[in-house]
């Protein structure tokens, strides 16, 4: 019966979608001020469809979790020996689950933006729950046309087939949710960035409306990335924490964009400036959530993210994806012109490094762009190349580290015009920064050279990203600043992290007979033992092995090789110790002929501060909300008792004050 | 600057730069990009030592052996025609990598007509299965490593 309402919710929500369209289009037809009958649907259609999509997805979160084998999509997805909790994540570990779930989220922030936002001129809300309606409309369409979440089987399964283990992972809990809630966020600034258009609306006042929905997408996209690195570097066992794989690339990319987009609202929001290059770039975030969406779901890419390879359904996205992307521009493209420019500025200023800035930052979604895309034209020509590192890693620095200097700058130029003579001290600093920890680290010994680089940046970054708070009361800072502070640190830590674990990281790889010590930098690692163990659903071969830091009290590691049998595949679990100043990492092999162990361990010195990098830049976004909502709320406040007094006054009949000269 | 067109300078800027990436990325790929080869390709027009690039093929039976180290293992890559590739590869072994199945190997080709492989892809089917195909089911990965490789029994 659950599968049944949950269908039904969703075609009620598609029609909802419909009405939405409709009646918010109609909002355009009024003049300026004046409220058009037909529009007053908008809003609460959009308040119902969410709850409707939300019922939709909580109906299969059920089945799910009751292993409900009638269902096809349970069936072939999950198995009832599974714990509870990979039970309600495998829900969202297929295809037709995930797209039900971006549905969810999509109708969801919908309909918060129709329930909350009251800010915006009613046409140019009328124009973006249109927007916001159509986008819904095509990925229902999507879901009840192609992928079916709800369909059942003419006779239930005697038992699921189990879900790929390596999705069975406390990550994939966290990773698709955020990333998914990120992407969507950004479906929401494109129909602001749509709708403000349509009403020629492009003002401070929009910005200021668009820009919460950016930075809560961008802090889910960071979480989302952050989160689906960390898994890649210890579910995988390959040690390394970014591979540049397609699927990586296609949550790197809309990030970029927002990354970019979240600056460019902050200067429309500050200074009425940069207007068409916001608008644009709110299409280009989407428009590259759209493309990541496509490529990870549509099978042109085989990964494990592929979980249905259908044609058909790709080329169902693909066409969303040119309906929506080319009636953008072709929209953008018409009206861009009537947008007014914005309020001029000069090249050193704030501004002028935030321009530089999100140039460099779509030069690098471009190289990623182009690199992600390249092997799929190739195919179509019968030529099978990978695009890796060696490609990626160069050609994004080229605009990165450029990038990260201005970054460093940047916060403490004025706004409007600046003269560079006034931060000689903090240029001097900087320079001399990047300088000298670079000949510091050389002066130790050889490294490649973008880890070198990296360090120098990471240690002029960190101390930058703190100058903006030179000379002041921390108490009375606030709090958006503390955000891009702390964000802007994060980097510099993350940065940090990367370049250590490129320059310093140790690799040790030996066959190891029980009882045998390898020394690994300041670690002895010993194989004291090889025994099978058996977990709900595999069975594995786990070594122990004990970890001695400079003849210290022994650690105990226990990688393990997983075999699961529904489905049959091989896992290989690495064993993990954490240290303040970085991570043995430990993967155990085959055993060879003569009795030997084959163990593979690094030690990777601040690997972790990646992560935790990652966290901070979150963390910086989340109190950069904090902040400009919270003056927000203030000014609400004082507003509405400005408005009380005066009308108090009125009502006394006393005169108006006189404004004070 | 001229405060007149200040909106053209920032297009303008912005699409140099954007040609620029552009243009190193063509550039970039052309010389990075890590292209596939069958062993018999790999015999008649080897690619220049050094240069990271993809090797596909099966294992020869007969041929894996393990060094002294118990961690490098040569073996010999065959495709459709006579031609074997040897293989030199030190790191922790695919599960069942064994004669007779397919693999895919990266690395280059060193000077003295060995590839060096860094990192094998290979599964526990008679299917060599890309890393793209890492974490599907056997069935899907059998289907695709089908598609993905033309002209290869």
């Amino acid at each position: 019966m659950t599968a049944e309402i949950g269908l039904a919710a969703l075609w009620l929500a598609a029609a909802l979608a419909v009405l939405q369209m409709v009646s918010g289009a109609f909002a355009l037809k009024a003049a300026p001020g004046e409220v058009n009958a037909l529009a007053m649907h908008a809003r609460p259609a959009a308040v119902v469809q969410a709850f409707l999509a939300v019922l939709a997805f909580a109906m299969l979160l059920y089945a799910f979790a009751t292993t409900d084998l009638s269902l096809k999509l349970v069936a072939s997805n999950s198995h009832s020996m599974k714990p509870l909790i990979y039970k309600l994540t495998g829900t969202w570990g297929n295809h037709e689950g995930s797209m039900l779930l971006w549905v969810g989220v999509l109708a969801l922030s919908g309909g918060l933006l129709a329930g909350f936002e009251k800010r915006l001129p009613e046409r140019t809300m009328g124009a973006t729950l249109a927007v916001q309606g159509f986008v819904a409309l095509g990925f229902y369409a999507f879901l009840l046309l192609a992928s079916n979440p709800f369909e059942r089987l003419p006779v239930p399964a005697p038992e699921g087939s189990g879900l790929n283990p390596l999705l069975q992972d406390i990550g994939l809990a966290i990773h698709p949710p955020t990333l998914y809630a990120g992407y969507v966020g950004l479906s929401v600034a494109f129909s602001l960035a749509m709708g403000a258009l349509l009403t020629r609306e492009v003002n401070p006042a929009f910005a200021r409306v668009l820009r919460p929905w950016v930075l809560g997408a961008w802090v889910l996209l960071t979480l989302g990335i952050t989160a689906g690195s960390y898994w890649a570097y210890y579910e995988l066992g390959w040690g390394g924490w970014w591979f540049w794989d397609p699927v990586e690339n296609a949550s790197l990319m809309p990030w970029l964009a927002a990354t970019a987009l979240m600056h460019s609202v902050s200067v429309l929001a500050a200074r009425d400036a940069l207007r068409t290059w916001t608008i644009m770039l709110g299409v280009l975030a989407f428009s590259m959530s759209m493309l990541g969406t496509f490529l990870v779901r549509s099978g042109v890419l085989t990964s494990v993210h592929a979980f249905a390879v259908d044609p058909e359904r790709g080329a169902f996205i693909l066409g969303l994806l040119g309906l929506y992307i080319g009636g953008a521009f072709t929209i953008f493209a018409l009206r861009a012109g009537a947008v007014a420019e914005g309020k001029r500025f000069a090249a050193v200023s704030r501004e002028g490094a935030l321009v530089f800035n999100n140039v460099m930052l779509s030069a690098i979604l471009a190289i990623v762009l182009l690199g992600t895309l390249y092997p799929l034209l190739t195919e179509a020509f019968d030529v099978r190349v990978s695009v890796g590192p060696p490609y990626f890693n160069p050609a994004s620095a080229i605009f990165a580290i450029p990038m990260l200097l201005v970054m460093a700058v940047g916060p403490l130029l004025r706004w409007r015009s600046d003269k560079p003579a006034r931060l000689q001290f903090e240029l001097a600093l900087i320079a001399a920064l990047v300088i000298g920890v670079i000949a510091l680290v050389s002066f130790f010994g050889q490294f490649p050279l973008l880890p070198l680089l990296g360090l120098g940046l990471a240690a002029a970054l960190a101390v930058a990203a703190l100058l903006p708070l030179r000379g002041r009361s921390l108490k009375r800072v606030p709090v958006a600043t503390w955000g891009m502070v702390i964000a802007h640190f994060g980097i510099a830590v993350a940065l940090f992290g990367m370049a250590c674990e490129g320059a310093f990281s140790k690799e040790r790889l030996a066959a190891v007979v029980p009882g045998g010590t390898e020394q690994i930098g300041d670690f002895a690692v010993t194989l004291e033992g090889v025994t099978p163990v058996a977990g709900p659903n595999w069975t594995a071969i786990e070594a122990r092995l004990a970890v001695r830091q400079n003849g210290g009290a022994p650690v105990i590691l226990t990688p393990q090789a997983r075999n699961f049998w529904s489905p049959p595949q091989s896992t290989s679990e690495s064993a993990l110790l954490t240290k303040w100043n970085g991570q043995l990492y430990a993967v155990i092999g085959q055993q060879a002929e003569d009795g030997r162990w084959q163990i593979r361990v690094w030690w990777k010195p601040f690997v972790t501060f990646i992560w935790y990098g990652g966290i901070l830049v979150a963390l910086g976004g989340l109190l950069s909300i904090a902040g400009r909502v919270s003056v927000d709320v203030r000014r609400r406040k004082a507003t509405a008792q400005g408005d009380q007094r005066r009308a108090d006054l009125d009502a006394l009949g006393a005169a108006a004050p006189v404004p004070a000269e | 600057m001229k405060a007149k067109h200040q909106r053209l300078v920032l297009v303008i800027i912005a699409l140099l730069a954007i040609v620029g990436a552009g243009l190193l990325a063509a550039w970039g790929l052309r010389n990075q990009a890590n292209y596939f080869y069958l062993p018999e390709q790999m015999a008649s027009d080897p690619p220049a030592a050094g240069q990271a690039v993809r090797l596909g093929g099966m294992v020869q039976k007969g041929s894996i052996r393990t060094e002294a180290d118990g961690v490098t293992v040569n073996f010999m890559v065959t495709g459709n025609t006579a031609d074997a590739i040897p293989v030199r590869y030190s790191g922790i072994l695919p599960d069942l990598f064994v004669e007779g199945s397919g693999v895919v190997a990266e690395g280059s080709l060193g000077a003295d007509g060995v590839f060096v492989a860094t990192n094998l892809l290979a599964k526990h089917d008679e299917n060599y299965v890309p890393k793209e195909l890492e974490g599907m089911g056997t069935e899907q990965a059998a289907k695709m490593a089908a598609d993905t490789t033309v002209g290869l029994k």
